[in-house]
């Protein structure tokens, strides 16, 4: 079986990203760019379970400008076999980019679409569901653990309560969670040999979608800033101030 | 007529409280009434107490033993079938509403709107990007709207509602592809639920062991509060999953928030934004957590505590 995994390029984690001051988005320019964290787990899992013989070859999709071919560069270099560049200008919001994929799906037949639990740009967290809505699939989100046997998978997902073991039948849509693996690094002979595999560049309009009704954005602002307050130079000085507060008893 | 629909959030027993949070950011749309929908399989206890909520018109209760366990699959068709009836279908932004609602716009056609924040018409909307550090504030396309509500960023509407509650028989074939096979609780035991504690002890890489966190639990029951922790405590195994808080964990605003041997990293303080105070001890005076703590007290956390609990 074939696995798809989609790979967004957004500002690294570690950027301590700034407002613009005329609202119109965030400072871009000259910023580092990675790829999602989440997607880096996705693409491992992908590997493992290809290396675990359930699957035959993986490949990796990216939808944006062409800045975005480093990260599959990436990808190809952690082991992806090849790569699907949907190559566009435009901004593609969620509905839309799960369309893509759904398209890229009907094509490729993957067995499993691996996708990031959310992108940490946008912080949407809405693609991998609305893929599996798309293409009545199964949807196994914030995926801490993946085991195939045969034609299902069982998922092991983070939520608010704990722990959630859920069985879906493959076909099926997975979006990963931090806690899942830690991926590998990537070596440099590997960055020589991903340079040979092969990166298809197709269209949005090559695939036949069309844009989804889409939110505007009308400003972005920078939030309210907390203020730092005092140091306190000892533990009696906290509890007074925290019981002047009426914090503790 | 203008109707919002919430979708409510419980385990079968109890209603959530994050569906009174998500009541509160309804009311502000300023619609002519607010509907909540409990699917269940036996579900008169919650959708009694989805009654209570103060604003709430009418209580639309949907029994099916699918329902049992709360699967997106599962719940999104039949939610998808009364929302013809609403012009916005909200639900709350944990990881029950992050998991289903997208689902049910995808169908529907609709974009989401996730995390709404604050609601400046009905249409209009301000949502936290980039793990909170920077507020884009969006607008829907005409129509229907689906959304999330960031529940930190809302209080809980209050409890002396009497809505009617209305039985309703929702006729979708549900799809056989997804079986519910268990859930492992994290065993927070009796401690309050960390999204609605009004006091959190938190503990970072800095506590050092899971045996150390017993005292992290300890000092939090002395104070009756919920047990938080950052990622690389949860990474290292040091406690479950489900007491993350950060981006990619949970978002909390008690009114008293204490951080020990925790960074600071903008992930982490992406969870601790609407918190009341914030407290933060530790041993590096150049922690980031310092920034935006009330109160900062640079010392070794494990003195600290044992202190704390002799003056407490
Ligand atoms: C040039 C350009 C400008 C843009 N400007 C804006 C803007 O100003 N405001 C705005 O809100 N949005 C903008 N977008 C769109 C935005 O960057 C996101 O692509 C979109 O909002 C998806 O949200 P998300 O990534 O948070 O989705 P999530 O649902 O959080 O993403 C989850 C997962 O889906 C997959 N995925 C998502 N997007 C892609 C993708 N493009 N390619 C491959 N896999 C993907 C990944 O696996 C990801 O981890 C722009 C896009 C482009 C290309
Ligand atoms: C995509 C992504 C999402 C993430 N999401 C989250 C999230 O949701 N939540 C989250 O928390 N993190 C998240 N992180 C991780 C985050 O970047 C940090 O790595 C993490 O928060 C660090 O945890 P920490 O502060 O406990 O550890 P560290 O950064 O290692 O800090 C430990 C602190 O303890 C102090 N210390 C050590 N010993 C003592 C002592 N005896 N007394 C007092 N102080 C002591 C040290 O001075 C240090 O400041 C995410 C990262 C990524 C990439």
């Amino acid at each position: 079986m074939k696995i798809l995994v989609g790979v967004k390029r957004v500002i690294d984690f570690n950027v301590r990203v700034q407002v613009k001051p005329d609202g119109s988005g965030v400072v871009k320019d000259g910023v580092k760019m990675s790829m999602n964290p989440f997607d880096e787990i996705a693409i491992e899992e992908a590997l493992r379970i290809k290396e675990a013989g359930h699957a035959e070859e993986v490949i990796v999709t990216t939808i944006g400008p062409k800045a975005c071919q480093e990260q599959l560069r990436t990808a190809l270099a952690m082991g992806a076999d090849r790569a699907i560049h949907v190559l566009t200008d435009d901004e593609v919001q969620p509905l839309t980019a799960a369309r893509i994929l759904k398209a890229l799906a009907d094509k490729e037949q993957p067995k499993i679409v691996l996708l990031g639990k959310q992108a940490i740009d946008d912080d949407n967290n809405q693609t991998a569901q609305m893929l599996g809505a798309l293409s009545h699939w199964p949807q196994a989100t914030f995926a801490s653990e993946v085991k195939i046997e045969g034609d299902t998978a069982t998922v092991t997902r983070e939520v608010d309560a704990g722990l959630e073991t859920i069985s879906v039948d493959l076909p099926a849509v997975i979006s990963a969670d931090l806690r899942l693996n830690e991926p590998r690094y990537v070596k440099l002979p590997d960055i020589m040999k991903a340079k040979r595999k092969p990166l298809e560049t197709v269209s949005i309009e090559d695939l036949g979608v069309g844009h989804a009704a889409a939110v505007k954005v009308l400003k972005t602002t920078a939030p309210a800033k907390r203020q730092a307050g005092i140091k306190v130079e000892s533990v009696t000085e906290l509890v007074t101030v925290l019981k002047e507060k009426g914090l503790i008893s | 007529m203008s109707k919002v629909l919430v979708i409510a959030e419980h385990d079968g027993v109890n209603l959530n409280g994050s569906t009174a949070r998500a009541v509160s950011c309804a009311a502000d749309l300023g619609l002519d009434s607010i509907d909540v929908v409990v699917l269940a399989s036996d579900g008169t206890a919650v959708a009694e107490q989805a009654a209570k909520i103060s604003g709430v018109s009418n209580v639309v209760l949907v029994q099916n033993p699918a329902n049992e366990h709360a699967v997106a699959a599962f719940l999104a068709p039949q939610i998808e079938s009364l929302a013809s009836d609403y012009s916005h279908v909200l639900a709350p932004s944990t990881t029950f509403g992050k998991d289903l609602m997208p689902r049910v716009a995808a169908h529907l056609g609709r974009p989401q709107i996730s995390d709404i924040m604050r609601v400046e018409s009905t249409h209009v909307f301000d949502r936290p990007i980039y793990a909170g550090n920077a507020v884009a504030t969006v607008e829907a396309p005409e129509g229907l709207v689906i959304g999330t509500v960031r529940t930190a960023s809302y209080k809980a509407a209050s409890n002396d509602g009497s809505a009617s509650i209305e039985t309703r028989s929702v006729d979708v074939t549900l799809p056989s592809h997804t079986r519910f096979v268990e859930l492992a609780s994290g065993g927070g035991g009796d401690r309050p639920d960390l999204q609605a504690a009004s006091k959190v002890v938190s503990g970072g890489r800095g506590v050092g062991s899971e045996e150390n966190f017993k005292i992290i639990y300890s000092l939090a029951d002395k104070l009756g509060a919920g047990v938080g922790a950052s990622r690389a405590a949860v990474d290292a195994g040091f406690i479950p999953n489900d007491h993350q808080v950060g981006q990619t964990g949970k978002i909390i605003a008690p009114d008293l928030y204490m951080a020990f041997g925790i960074s600071g990293a903008i992930q982490h303080l992406a969870g601790i934004k609407d918190a009341g105070t914030i407290v933060a001890i530790n041993k590096d005076a150049d922690a980031p957590i310092f920034e935006v703590a009330d109160f900062g007290l640079v010392a070794d956390l494990f003195e600290v505590i044992e202190e704390l609990e002799q003056a407490l």
